[in-house]
């Protein structure tokens, strides 16, 4: 029997039960739409993540203490020390610039609003390496580092909360902890990051954050270096350089560091990695759904068979094969999940458009993704679970003695 | 001149396994028809009667005996064989019809065609078998938009699309009130007389019977006298 004819000829079968078919194919609409929504989801945060990690820079590296893979005991912490030795040319050719940060929360006033913000103590070559920009005033200067002074650059989320503008006010002062700070310089909007907004924040001089704002335990110690690398392509050898300095200035073993350089491709396979399992997670529960949705197939077609004992004899009598019946009810059921699929695939772009819509209306905009991967998959999937469940009612139907097919009432 | 056997059945027996019990539904049956006759196959219910006409239809297999439709052994075959058998060497007609409610006179008459592999002109065929049952101007109906006489045509147009070398009809006026029920008799002799298609019709009244050239009358599992 010729394939088109009885494409043609099943679905007539299905639409004369609209009802029943209806609701088999939402079954599959639901489940394939939840799988495409997921994964499209997954895929649109992957790349919002991606992406904010890729505006940080290719040619940067993060440095913190402590050992990510090893166990390691009493890991010396970075200090300024340290940060100085990094950014000596002759040890390391290939670092532009170091940073060294500490960071902490702290309520900010001014004005009788109050908001917690992150505080982050710094030297002035943080500027270049975060990229920012300035809407006024100016970054924290040497000046302002060595003479431990009470000079504050603030990011336009404060300025927006504290003084509700975000223009003149340089020159106002603010209270970090209750004490005074003089605003220097107004940030531009960087919008939400990696490390979360960095709008809501304020940048001290390292001196005065480590001497008035954040404690910590050894003189001098900072929390993390942020180191400049000459170029893109140096950054496996500054990596070996920083190394080197940090190796023999905390005297590690060989082979056990007490730090941990991170570059941005390390973040990006971090990132990668984490939100894939999150993607397959979120794919996986929704394919649950596509399951039942098959079992729903399965179902019908059973009953399908059942009701149709006497046509599929009659079929027999005027000569039809075990084949040919077995590739009608096939027909029936793949057709049923490849309809299903195929509004799923809608129905699961629409439900990802939602999602980004309420995403980016509640100010964290980010893009549901649907690949074309997706859709292929889950139209062979659908497909396949069609399928999947019609054999074994197609099986029986094909099975059927003709007499007592028949015979049957 | 020797005669030209279009069924020739020795010996058929039929066992079914109900339980515990065995049912001999034909004990030994042998017929012999013609190219060309009119049989009618008469006898109480139980008689096994329609088990006769499954096994001579190729529907089912006997348990023992030698069946020869047609100039092939029938009993060698297996499944796939025998639906093809069926599709071109059987015509059927039902008490019941039997058409697909949901297509049309002319794709229920097309269907056996359709499983018979490349058929060319499959179309013209069947509109010629539904024109040779009068019912040349009903082809896009509905069976539910027919009447019962007109639903038994188009099972027969069906049953003769194919040109088969037999037609079984089981009951085919049961259905039917005795006017229409003769129309469709008639049309049936009809066929016989034009084609020379061989009939084999199952019945339980003798007025049918008595219209064709011979009687096989079957009693628990056996055949009983012949006219």
């Amino acid at each position: 029997m010729n394939i088109g004819q009885s494409i043609i000829e099943a679905l007539e079968t299905l639409n004369g039960n609209k009802l029943r078919s209806g609701l088999t194919i939402l079954g599959i609409v639901i489940g394939v739409g939840a799988v495409i929504a997921m994964l499209a989801i997954g895929q649109g945060a992957q790349d919002t993540i991606t992406g904010a990690i890729s505006g940080i820079g290719t040619n940067l590296l993060f440095i913190s203490s402590g050992n990510e893979t090893l166990d390691v005991r009493n890991p010396k912490p970075l200090t300024l020390g340290d940060a100085q030795a990094i950014a000596d040319p002759f040890a390391a050719p290939d670092v532009l610039a170091v940073a060294p940060i500490i960071q902490g929360r702290s309520d900010v006033t001014a004005g009788g609003q109050t908001m917690s913000v992150s505080v982050t103590g710094t030297t002035p070559q943080y500027f270049i390496l975060q990229n920012y920009s300035l809407l006024e005033g100016d970054f924290l200067t040497q000046d302002n580092l060595q003479g431990n002074a009470s000079a504050v650059v603030i990011g336009p989320g404060v300025a927006d909360k504290l003084f509700g503008r975000r223009n003149g006010v340089v020159g106002e002062t603010i209270r970090i902890n209750g004490q005074p700070f003089r605003i220097v310089g107004l940030l531009q909007s960087k919008g939400g990051g990696m490390f979360g907004s960095q709008d809501n924040q304020v940048i001290v001089p390292f001196t005065t954050a480590q001497t008035r704002l954040i404690h910590r335990s050894v003189m001098n110690e900072v929390d993390q270096l942020y180191v400049q690398v000459v170029s893109a392509q140096a950054v496996p050898l500054a990596t070996d350089e920083v190394k080197q300095i940090l190796r023999q200035r905390h005297r590690t073993p060989v082979g056990v560091d007490d730090f941990t350089v991170f570059s941005q491709a390390d973040f990006l396979s971090i990132a990668t990695t984490v939100t894939g399992v999150f993607t397959i997670f979120l794919g996986g529960i929704a394919g649950i759904s596509l399951l039942v949705g098959g079992i729903g197939i399965m179902n019908i077609m059973l009953v399908s068979v059942t009701e149709r004992t006497r046509e599929i004899g009659l079929r027999k009598a005027l000569g039809a094969r075990k084949r040919d019946i077995l590739i009608q009810f096939l027909i029936e059921s793949s057709l049923l999940s490849l309809i299903g699929g195929m509004i799923g695939i809608l129905l699961g772009w629409f439900l990802g458009y939602i999602v980004g819509r309420i995403a980016a209306a509640s100010g964290n905009p980010f893009n549901p993704a649907i690949s074309l991967n997706a859709i292929l998959l889950a139209t062979l999937f659908s497909a396949a679970v069609g399928l999947f469940f019609g054999i074994y009612p197609a099986n029986r139907a094909a099975g059927l003695e003709p007499v007592e097919a028949l015979r049957y009432e | 001149m020797a005669k030209d056997w279009v069924i020739l059945a020795e010996d058929l027996t039929k066992v079914y396994q109900m339980g515990e019990v065995e049912v001999r539904a034909l004990a030994g049956v042998s017929c012999n028809i013609e190219r060309g006759e009119v049989v009618a196959i008469m006898g109480p219910s139980g008689s096994g009667k329609s088990t006769l006409m499954n096994i001579l239809g190729c529907l089912d297999l006997p348990s023992s005996g030698k069946y020869i439709l047609d100039g092939e052994a029938v009993e060698t075959l297996n499944d796939d064989q025998l639906a093809d058998i069926r599709n071109r060497k059987v015509g059927f007609v039902f008490q019941t019809f039997n058409l697909l409610s949901r297509t049309t006179a002319l794709a229920n008459v097309e269907l056996p065609l359709r499983y018979a592999g490349k058929v060319p002109n499959k179309k013209e065929r069947a509109l010629a078998a539904l024109e040779s049952v009068g019912l040349g101007n009903r082809i896009s109906h509905r069976p539910t938009e027919l009447s019962g006489g007109q639903q038994q045509r188009v099972a027969i147009a069906r049953a003769l699309v194919n040109n088969p070398a037999i037609i079984m009809a089981d009951e085919p006026t049961g259905n039917l009130d005795s006017k229409v029920g003769k129309e469709i008799l008639e049309l049936l002799l009809a066929l016989n007389r034009d084609n020379g298609t061989t009939l084999i019709i199952v019945t339980h009244d003798s007025s049918i019977a008595a219209q064709t050239q011979r009687i096989i009358h079957l009693r628990d599992g056996l055949v009983e006298e012949k006219k």
